[in-house]
């Protein structure tokens, strides 16, 4: 089981860095989302996978009889499905206002900020 | 809960001891400024309280943080555990001398930066609620430096990227949500990759806790892949403190906000990466820190080159401030790069003094465009004869960021430069000095230009006043930088204790295991 | 949004969301639930509101800006790890009492401060972006 998911795990950093070289902000958005979809997917696996098994510790005993999932790694990936929810809201209203102020979602287009034509410092008086 | 009668033995668990109320000052610096965040949202339209409630609170931080580095100094690390879990179960929160010197110098700038906003950030600037992010910045800020849990890092650099987010398109001018566009893509991927690492390094050690982490980290030695963990690590927090092939959000997006933000942030937010990489790779990952110590040293070089001759090309102050902010990372790569006593101790030294020397160097832009009316080369002239107090403060400035006496900015350079020669590092030594020269004739330029040169036609332009608390803010950095600089002993001894903290970690485990060591 | 079955069914729909994310909240002490899932459910139940009578009906009827609301949430969870102070223990330290009402023990908890903040941060900062968007729809 762990094999398939380390394969979809590659698949979906795949997908993630193919979309994020694009020059359009929305892809890049895309390409985020999967990648941060891939990090959750990537913990999740390393905190094994096992069902029906839940991972509590009997009495009398220090650590569980049968193996159980750690689930502390799935404590970590819900910490980072808000964080990375709330950043992704916040960067695709951040994206509408770029599209809606700059006139363009080519990050090519995106000079405004450092614009081409700045020129060199003066050399003298 | 349990069953009511039935007696459950929690000291296998749960800390049983009393804690004295000595220990919250660990856990003060962050929570200060979350309440105040907190109730500044509620009043969000009622602007009036909020510039008073945040220089309070800023005193009270830089008070408490004060308190703080005095007690670790005296008494070694402090340190706390959340929820009375016993470590590393639950999270700690960890205040050697590192983590408290910079956690203390970064509220003195955020205090400082604080005055200067006063007047600088109109009604509509608080509404938007400036001061709410500035304070959970501060605590996203503090929290990263007084954390001792790898996980929670990754939680407080969340939180003061979100709130700089919030900071950087205050105001939503075309230039600023150009710049935050590239600034949130990019800190968002170097933070999932910090995200990565921690994922695989729960999977490696099955901990979080940095003290732990340091004191396994030595006995896994092969059976593991540290060596990825440690480069994931150098990658993400690199990403984040602007080394060189990943520094290109930084002078697209630092010079877009109003002058105050870009100072807190050229001040605080890279030197929170390298604070991440001091702890990750000096105390955790000390092997394979000497494997990569040829890369760190190279790409250290490149960033302070890159980052002086940046600066040499540009005619905006700020964006001049955000090219030297990339060559002042540079040179504390440098000092992670030797890994020996006196590199760490100038890297830690040149931090500190770095943060308050780059924020000044913005708030003056934010001084001279009061005065001159612009922030470019090209329109700034005539300000020395305007007024002769800035011009002495803009002449200290600039000698402290270029690293000449008596400003702040030599005597780290001197101990990284010795350190480098030390062990034949002549590259590092020779970049170091190269780089202080560019940044010299940068900041000469600006000095000439702005200050020497005579005023041009229209007096128009040359009509500004400059604000009164941000004079008082920028002669209070200044005199921080003059103290620096003339009294260097007591902060070299400073950042000395902070080094051999790092190096030898066993006070720091000791702090969060009292009883031997290892969980 | 017009659909008549979909403005008829939502105040109802929306109370009954309510509900149940407040007894969701209180769930989550020992069972599956708590403050982070009892607050989206409210989220979406606000914005559901908000897409049937728009934006400005939901902000009315929730009195307080929906930033406000979040932040005081953040300071009643900050604040619940407060008490522990006074009993010598760590920050964030649980303190449990078991006051009876009319004969039935209620269990109290600063944990439960704690939970009922973090159900007021999401419920205000989610609402606060969902109607954000709504808005947006309009313009």
């Amino acid at each position: 089981m762990e094999a398939v998911f380390a394969i979809l795990v590659g698949l979906f950093f795949a997908a993630g860095i193919y979309l994020m070289l694009s020059r359009h902000i929305i892809r890049i958005l895309l390409g985020v989302v999967l990648f941060g979809n891939a990090v959750n997917l990537l913990i999740f696996t390393n905190g094994r996978i096992m069902r029906e098994v839940p991972p509590i510790i009997a009495e009398g005993l220090d650590v569980p009889a049968t193996a159980v999932a750690n689930p502390l790694p799935q404590a970590l990936i819900l910490t980072a499905i808000v964080i990375s929810f709330s950043f992704f809201a916040f960067l695709l209203v951040l994206a509408y206002r770029a599209y809606q102020e700059i006139g363009t979602d080519d990050t090519d287009g995106m000079r405004v900020a450092e614009p081409a034509d700045d020129g060199l410092p003066p050399m003298g008086y | 809960m349990a069953v009511q009668g039935e007696v459950v033995d929690k000291t296998a668990a749960m800390i049983a001891g009393p804690v004295a109320a000595a220990d919250w000052l660990v856990i003060a610096p962050v929570l200060l400024p979350i309440v105040a965040g907190a109730v500044l949202l509620m009043i969000r339209h009622n602007i009036r309280w909020h510039a008073l409630l945040a220089l309070v609170v800023h005193a009270a931080m830089v008070g408490t943080n004060g308190l703080l580095l005095q007690r670790v100094l005296a008494e070694g690390p402090v340190s706390m555990t959340m929820g009375s879990w016993l470590p590393p179960f639950g999270i700690s929160f960890t205040a050697d001398a590192l983590g408290a010197a910079f956690s203390l110098t970064a509220s003195v700038v955020a205090l400082v930066c604080c005055a200067y906003s006063v007047r600088d950030i109109d009604a509509a600037g608080r509404r938007y609620g400036f001061y709410p992010f500035l304070m959970l910045m501060m605590a996203g800020v503090s929290g990263a430096f007084l954390t001792g849990d790898m996980f929670n890092l990754y939680v407080w650099f969340e939180v003061f990227l979100i709130s700089s987010f919030g900071l950087l398109i205050l105001g939503s001018e075309k230039a600023q949500i150009d710049g935050a566009t590239k600034y949130a893509i990019l800190n968002l991927v170097g933070t999932t990759l910090f995200l990565i690492a921690t994922g695989y390094l729960y999977g490696t050690f099955g901990t979080l806790n940095m003290a732990d982490l340091a004191t396994k980290a030595g006995q896994i030695g092969e059976a593991a892949p540290l060596m990825t963990l440690a480069t994931l690590y150098l990658l993400a927090f690199s990403m984040k403190a602007a080394a060189f092939p990943l520094n290109f959000w930084l002078p697209a997006s630092y010079h877009t906000p109003p002058v105050i933000t870009g100072a807190l942030f050229g001040g605080l937010l890279t030197k929170v990466g390298i604070y991440a990489l001091l702890r990750s790779l000096v105390m955790i990952f000390a092997a394979e820190r000497l494997v990569l110590a040829g890369v760190i040293g190279w790409v250290a070089v490149a960033t302070m080159l890159i980052g002086a001759l940046g600066a040499l090309a540009q005619s905006d102050i700020r964006r001049i401030a955000g090219f030297l902010v990339i060559s002042g990372v540079g040179i504390m790569l440098a000092g992670i790069a030797l890994g020996s006593n006196g590199g760490l101790s100038g890297a830690i030294f040149y931090a500190l003094h770095s943060m308050l020397a780059l924020s000044a160097l913005y708030l003056l832009g934010g001084l001279m465009r009061q005065r001159g009316g612009s922030f470019s080369l090209h329109s700034l002239s005539g300000l020395y004869g305007a007024s002769p107090f800035l011009a002495a403060l803009a002449f200290i400035i600039s000698l402290a960021v270029a690293g000449l006496p008596p400003g702040s900015g030599l005597w780290p350079k001197v101990m990284l430069v010795r350190a480098a020669l030390d062990v034949g590092a002549w590259q590092i030594a020779a970049a170091i000095l190269l780089s202080g020269f560019l940044a010299t004739i940068a900041l000469g330029r600006v000095f000439i230009l702005a200050f020497w040169r005579e005023r041009a036609g229209d007096k128009a332009t040359t009509a500004g006043v400059m604000s009164v608390s941000g004079c008082c803010a920028l002669v209070v950095l200044v005199l921080a930088m003059l103290a620096m600089g003339v009294l260097p002993e007591t902060f070299i001894r400073l950042s000395t204790t902070a080094a051999s903290g790092l190096l030898d970690a066993s006070a720091y485990v000791h702090a969060v295991f009292p009883v031997g060591s290892g969980s | 949004m017009q659909t008549l079955i979909f403005r008829t069914a939502t105040p109802f729909l929306t109370c009954l969301m309510l509900m149940f994310s407040v007894f969701v909240l209180l769930r989550g002490h020992n069972e599956p639930g708590g403050g982070f899932t009892g607050g989206l459910i409210a989220a979406s139940a606000f914005a559901i509101h908000g897409i049937a009578f728009g934006v400005p009906v939901v902000r009315r009827a929730l009195y307080f800006h929906p930033m406000a609301i979040a932040g005081f949430g953040l300071f009643a969870s900050a604040v619940a790890g407060l008490p522990s102070l006074l009993f010598g223990m760590p920050f964030l330290t649980g303190l449990w009492s078991a006051p009876s009402f009319f004969g039935i023990s209620v269990d109290l908890s600063t944990v439960m401060v704690f939970d009922i903040g973090v159900y007021l941060v999401v419920v205000g900062s989610f609402t606060s972006i969902a109607l954000a968007l709504e808005d947006r729809e309009h313009d």
